[in-house]
């Protein structure tokens, strides 16, 4: 099995990386927290060469809505990166940015959803949009390349102008298709 | 300045630990981690530089780095208890890569959760969290035992010569609830306003 097969990541000429990364840039976001996913790794190394954003790794996905909350106590926008897995991992920490009406942007790659291989991706991957919404969170979904945009400045439009968590959940479909199906 | 006293075991009586942490404070920003710490910043009077927290166990470190990256001119102090921070603890490594300034973290540690019966925590059977933050790369982590010992943690607080990490072992004595406000968007409305005026609510 090929590398690319496992970790799916968009192509080269694929725009929507850098879409996200100037979207980014006209909110105004000056931290980024992550837990890394191939799928965002070209987002990632834009944030990384921006000497305005603060890129935050994180142990845990959870810890990330606890640093978009400190971000915005202290006046500065946030937006947190995440593959679907680590959904359940901030499951309860959503509460933090629901009862302080938190602004909480996540952007999350999605697995376990079209083509996966990985048997233990397909239960957070399936459940990813029901949970997130069980926990008052917003959803929206993209799954074509030219809708990534838009969708994307949805969710931290909803997050910023109305003040609670919102997410865009970006398909497997959309990361896989260069190796699908081989 | 508050004397700090020590309680049946000998040990730091929580209330003065924190009233003497927060006293004359300069603008000094501090998030209360989830139970007893909480109601500890609360007692040592309320206000708009505090943020009490009702929930988001185990995190309490990282919305303190969140802060202090955001406030890099501020002092922030995450004041939380020893079960709050071991739920978390692969934090002080998020905040060590970060080397804050600005930020330090201090765990009043009673070795128990104090607030659902008294039940023993890690740090009964000897977990070592100065260890751990130490490892995780916060240079200068310590252990605060005497009321000397934490009016040099002061003093090293408000030089911002951070990140700082301590555990102060206190006194299991629970105190009476003084409660903050239980409305957190006023919680968070309140500090941003604080920190930079009215324009907190156009953002």
């Amino acid at each position: 099995m090929q590398r690319e097969q496992l970790e799916s990541a968009p192509t080269a000429a694929e725009a929507w990386p850098d879409q996200i990364y100037d979207l980014l840039k006209q909110h105004g976001v000056r931290q980024v927290g992550l837990v890394p996913d191939a799928g965002h790794a070209r987002l990632i190394k834009r944030c990384l060469a921006d000497n305005d954003m603060k890129v935050v790794s994180l142990t845990t996905e959870e810890e990330g809505v606890a640093l978009a909350f400190g971000a915005w106590l202290g006046g500065e926008k946030s937006v947190l990166l995440m593959q679907s897995s680590g959904v359940g991992n901030i499951i309860n920490m959503l509460s933090v940015a629901i009862a302080h009406r938190t602004p909480c942007p996540i952007i999350v790659t999605m697995r376990g959803d079209f083509g996966e291989f990985n048997p233990f991706q397909v239960p957070m991957g399936n459940a990813t949009q029901a949970c997130l919404e069980a926990m008052g969170t917003l959803v929206k979904r993209a799954d074509r390349p030219e809708d990534v945009a838009e969708t994307v400045n949805a969710t931290l439009r909803l997050a910023f102008n109305t003040y609670r968590p919102t997410a865009t959940l970006l398909g497997q479909r959309l990361l896989g298709a260069k190796t699908f199906g081989k | 300045m508050t004397e700090i006293a020590v309680g049946p075991t000998g040990k730091l009586m929580r209330r003065d630990v924190v009233k003497a942490l927060l006293e004359n404070r300069d603008g000094m920003l501090a998030i209360g981690g989830l139970g007893a710490p909480a109601w500890d910043i609360t007692a040592a009077g309320d206000s708009p530089l505090n943020l009490p927290l009702w929930g988001g166990m185990g995190g309490a470190a990282v919305m303190g780095l969140g802060l202090a990256l955001a406030q890099p001119e501020r002092k922030v102090c995450v004041i939380t208890g020893d079960g709050e921070m071991l739920m978390g603890v692969g934090s002080l490594a998020t905040v060590a890569v970060q080397r804050p300034r600005n930020l330090s973290i201090v765990v009043l540690d009673n070795e128990h959760y104090g607030e659902t019966g008294m039940q023993e925590t890690h740090t009964k059977h000897g977990v070592d969290l100065v260890m751990m933050a130490k490892g995780a790369g916060i240079a200068d982590s310590r252990l605060v035992r005497t009321a000397e010992e934490l009016l040099k943690l002061r003093a090293d607080i408000h030089a911002g010569n951070g990140p700082l990490f301590a555990q102060v072992k206190i006194d299991e004595g629970t105190q009476p609830l003084v409660l903050p406000p239980r409305e957190a968007s006023i919680l968070q409305a309140r500090m941003r306003e604080a920190i930079m005026g009215p324009e907190a609510h156009l953002q």
